[in-house]
């Protein structure tokens, strides 16, 4: 084993490369010094969160590389990080984005560089410090100091209607939060201990847990976003740079479902027992209203953002079955979705930054003069269609076999809005790519350059690779995820 | 005896007393420069009194028993204030000057203020405490119109005057029930009195409104809130710094004390009222706070949002609660320290800074004071990692402790509500296109740099070392 403070170089790595950028100074010569700097720094902490993989111990299902160090004198509060098969997948998706989105930003970001990669190196370490911690206040301070970058990226480098976005997205998401405050002191208040390890064995009364639960979910349905609590996702995904984008779909929404498991199913068991049916049927709205609404919408960005929603809704009624299918479709399809989505925005952000527009009427018969264009598209559209071959089906199809020892109306909803995800993907396939071109202002339209390729190929090869060897994603989650599901029915065979 | 009598001088409010004495009378035989010199002199003196408080003993305030306490919560409120009143005197040095107005006499009201306050904070009777009380505001009145040709100090001055000279009524009234029901004016004498008896006869309850109505007026809790905001518009800058960093520790600290010592078994009684201030003053304070275009104005609500929290801790009345006021009560200081030194730096086309929409640009022009700005406004909105948080944090455990859950949930509801309006800040800093550049003018002497960067550096950095303060304010007893 590594006998260094692997984790915290990980987390702490992305603020040393802010720092050091902090004293570039920046002017016409020097943003590319900056750009590089941030591009090195995460491509570092990349390769390092590969050694956590390839280290990783598949038969130990509890937290691994831990570091536990006493922080506050008065209350049991440590600085505790480490990993387990859970959390792996989830730092690994956001080492992994966060070079692809500095090498987006490369050439679209003009205007204050230097806060920009400030922005996305403190948000990649408090993303990474988020999903590390297993102390419930530390997990808390990274999960609201999320909302200072994104406030920053959606706020500055945003579309139009910015501020708006930024705003909603900030109070909306401070509003869950908070409460999750409270639930943690409860918390605290009850047990003495902070640690998510220790909080796993369901200690408390069945009243506390159903009212913990709620705040809990207040703020994860709001992350994750559940309907009704979806309303400032399609705002800020519109709004935000295509980066910031990619990031709020690609990582900042798997906090909720990460929440949901760790939280939700490992502390509060009997209660979430009882909230079952009320996420289900959540969720089944969630997909089918949000894929309804999507398949209306003449923005590309807004028609991702609500095809997210719906994807979200999957993973809920997965996290919910608590059965093993149920919770590995779950986390296939957050990985899945990580992927798929950031590259779907990241390709909306290809034509973007060619035409300035991200109107669907706009394009049509792409296919013409960006050949290379609408093959990675087309990968990226039947992953999210869920393909079987591509990381979406994986988890879709979990989730649905899961789903059959649950109730066959959950298996009806999710695979309904399953088939509407085709419908509204290919549909939008379609009316970008098919066809002959129509405005005259496509006829000189590039196709993808180097470093598009660069970008959009990973991306491309790591949906394949999920889709055709799901185990290599699958066995290290595979005994954290069982361990949850023995204390959850532990708990509730009482 | 001999010995005696010196020792007499060290006992930090008589040394206080006399100094600023020796400040008077040293800025009015100075030619040149009086101001200036005095504020050192001020300064200086102040420095001294810290040491005084933090290696006095018991044993000097001996003899003044009956009128003034002892404790350790005593003594951090007093070096609190003390360390504010330093601050707020380096930091507003410069703009006096450039203001013109250069009446040593400014320093001499801070000094005598800040001894009103230490007074206040130790008093043990209701005499002392009036006095102490009227003592530090008197300063305050003539603080708030000592520029005297200009009509808003004067009004603010006018203003403050009224209604302080109205709520010292009160509370004097206050006072004379509580006294004419219980038959002594010590707090001691006054608790052991009551701890005969299971409730408040109607006259001490009538005593204890009264009193707490006063009270609620020095810390500006809602619904006696109203002259804050005006006052705070009106008067200079560097005076709205003052009252918004030292006497607020020090009403805090007495409205504690009053509660937790005399009125310490009839807490039922007490926290009605105080639940009822806090939640109001949360309230009020974010949702007013939005609709502010003048800086001075915000901050002013701001405040008034705070003080609601301390006041949660208060309703807690435990040792949770006591360690959470004094965190809470460094972090409001430290934040505000920060937040005026700046403003008192910042001037637009020549002006001192007043509208919040001429900080616009401002990114542009002074990335690291915007983004200075930015982390003070975060932190007041509560937002981890900085010490904000960590006030808001440690008033929620007191209160969760007590199981004021509602209480609780209504605190974090109201610090949504206020994170708006500090983020609008940051918005019109960030977000918004200036039209003209360079209009903007940043410039700070070094005392009030070392000040800032000490401040900010506290902010920032409180989540790395949290243990110094926390061990101190942990042992605090009442």
């Amino acid at each position: 084993m590594i006998d260094w403070p692997l984790v915290s170089v990980i987390i702490f790595l992305p603020l040393i490369g802010a720092l050091i950028i902090l004293f570039i100074k920046e002017d016409e010569l020097t943003s590319i010094n900056i750009k590089w700097a941030a591009l090195l720094t995460t491509l570092g902490t990349f390769i390092l969160s590969l050694i956590l993989w390839l280290q990783f111990d598949y038969s130990n299902p509890s937290y691994q590389y831990e570091e536990k160090f006493r922080w506050f004198d008065d209350f049991n509060f440590f600085y505790h990080v480490g990993v387990d098969g859970i959390s792996l997948f989830m730092i690994l998706l956001s080492t992994f984005l966060t070079p692809l989105c500095i090498l987006a930003s490369w050439n679209n970001i003009k205007k204050r560089v230097k806060e920009y990669m400030l922005s996305f190196l403190f948000l990649e370490t408090v993303m990474i410090g988020m999903f590390a911690s297993i102390d419930i206040l530390l997990f808390y301070i990274f999960f609201e100091a999320v909302l200072i970058p994104m406030y920053l990226i959606i706020g500055i480098w945003g579309g139009n209607r910015r501020i708006y976005a930024s705003f909603k997205f900030f109070l909306y998401t401070l509003l869950g939060s908070v409460l999750m405050l409270i639930a943690i002191i409860v918390m605290y208040r009850n047990t003495s201990s902070m640690s998510i390890e220790f909080l796993q064995g369901n200690y408390f009364t069945y009243n506390t847990q159903l009212f913990l639960w709620l705040a809990f979910f207040a703020s994860f349905a709001v992350k994750i976003p559940m309907w009704p609590f979806h309303t400032w996702l399609p705002d800020a995904h519109v709004e935000a740079p295509t980066a910031g984008s990619v990031i709020l779909a690609g990582v900042l929404l798997k906090m909720g479902g990460y929440g949901f498991i760790r939280f939700s199913l490992g502390m509060l068991p009997e209660a979430t027992e009882f909230f079952i049916p009320l996420i289900m049927t959540l969720s089944i709205v969630a997909i089918v209203y949000t894929s309804l609404v999507a398949l209306a919408q003449t923005d590309i960005k807004k028609l991702i953002a609500y095809s997210s929603i719906a994807h979200m809704g999957i993973v809920t009624i997965g996290i919910f079955l608590v059965n093993q299918q149920g919770l590995e479709g779950a986390m296939m399809q957050m990985i899945s979705h990580g992927l798929v989505s950031a590259a779907l925005f990241l390709c909306v952000g290809v034509i973007y930054d060619r035409m300035h527009t991200r109107e669907i009427e706009f394009y049509g018969g792409l296919v013409q003069r960006m050949p290379l264009y609408a093959t990675v598209f087309m990968i990226f559209m039947l992953g999210s269609v869920g393909l079987p071959g591509t990381s979406g089906f994986i988890g879709e199809f979990l989730v649905i076999v899961g789903a059959f020892k649950f109730s066959s109306y959950v298996v009806i909803g999710a695979a309904f809005g399953i088939i509407l995800s085709a419908v509204y993907m290919l549909y939008l396939y379609k009316r970008i790519i098919f066809g002959t071109i129509t405005n005259n202002k496509l006829a000189d339209i590039l196709d993808i350059n180097t470093r598009e390729k660069i970008i959009l190929i990973p991306l491309a090869i790591s949906v394949i690779l999920l889709g055709i060897f799901p185990n290599l994603f699958l066995d290290p989650m595979r005994l954290s995820l069982e361990l949850i599901i023995t204390n959850y029915e532990i708990a509730n065979a009482k | 005896m001999l010995n005696n009598i010196y020792n007499i001088f060290f006992i930090p409010e008589i040394f206080l007393a006399c100094s600023s004495f020796v400040c008077l009378l040293f800025g009015l035989f100075l030619k040149k420069n009086a101001f200036r010199q005095t504020s050192n002199l001020a300064v200086l003196v102040l420095l001294l009194t810290i040491l005084l408080v933090y290696y006095d003993s018991e044993s000097n305030f001996a003899n003044y028993k009956s009128l003034f306490s002892h404790s350790s919560f005593i003594n951090f409120f007093k070096i609190l204030a003390l360390l504010g009143s330093i601050a707020s005197i380096i930091i507003s040095k410069d703009y006096f000057l450039g203001i013109k107005l250069k009446n040593f006499e400014i320093p001499v009201l801070f000094l005598f203020s800040t001894l009103g306050m230490m007074l206040m904070i130790a008093s043990n009777n209701l005499m002392s405490m009036y006095l102490a009380i009227e003592l530090q505001s008197l300063s305050l009145y003539v603080a708030a119109a000592i520029k005297r040709d200009s009509i808003s100090s004067a009004e603010s001055g006018v203003k403050y005057f009224i209604l302080g000279a109205l709520s010292s009524g009160i509370l004097l009234y206050g006072f004379s029930l509580i006294y004419g029901f219980t038959g002594s004016m010590n707090f001691d004498d006054i608790s052991f009195y009551l701890s005969k008896y299971d409730n408040l006869n109607l006259g001490l309850i009538f005593g204890l409104v009264f009193v707490m109505v006063g009270l609620a007026f020095k810390v500006s809790a809602v619904p006696f809130h109203m002259w804050t905001p005006d006052v705070y518009e009106g008067a200079p800058n560097s005076i709205t710094g003052f009252f918004a960093i030292v006497p607020k520790i020090a009403a805090v600290a007495l409205i504690y004390r009053f509660c937790l010592v005399p009125f310490e078994n009839f807490y039922l009684e007490w926290s009605q009222i105080i639940l009822f201030l806090s939640i109001a003053s949360m309230f009020l304070g974010a949702i007013a706070a939005i609709a502010q275009s003048n800086i001075k104005r915000l901050l002013a609500y701001s405040s008034i949002g705070h003080i609601g929290y301390i006041l949660i801790a208060l309703v807690a009345a435990n040792d949770d609660g006591i360690k959470a006021a004094s965190i809470y009560m460094f972090s409001y200081m430290i934040m505000n320290v920060a937040i005026f030194a700046i403003l008192l730096s910042l001037k637009v086309k020549n002006e001192y800074l007043i509208n919040i929409s001429d900080l616009k640009g401002l990114s542009k022009s002074n990335p690291i004071v915007s983004l200075s700005i930015s982390i003070i406004m975060l932190s007041m909105a509560g937002i981890p990692p900085f010490i904000g948080f960590f006030g808001k944090f440690y008033v929620f455990i007191a209160a969760i402790e007590q199981e004021l859950y509602v209480l609780s949930v209504l605190g974090v509801l109201a610090s949504v509500i206020s994170a708006f309006y500090y983020l609008r800040i940051i918005k019109i800093m960030y977000f918004d296109e200036s039209i003209s550049e360079g209009i903007i003018n940043f410039k700070i002497s070094f005392q009030s740099k070392i000040i800032l960067s000490l401040s900010l550096f506290l902010i920032i950095c409180f989540i790395f070392y949290p243990s110094l303060l926390i061990n101190i304010s942990a042992n605090l007893t009442i």
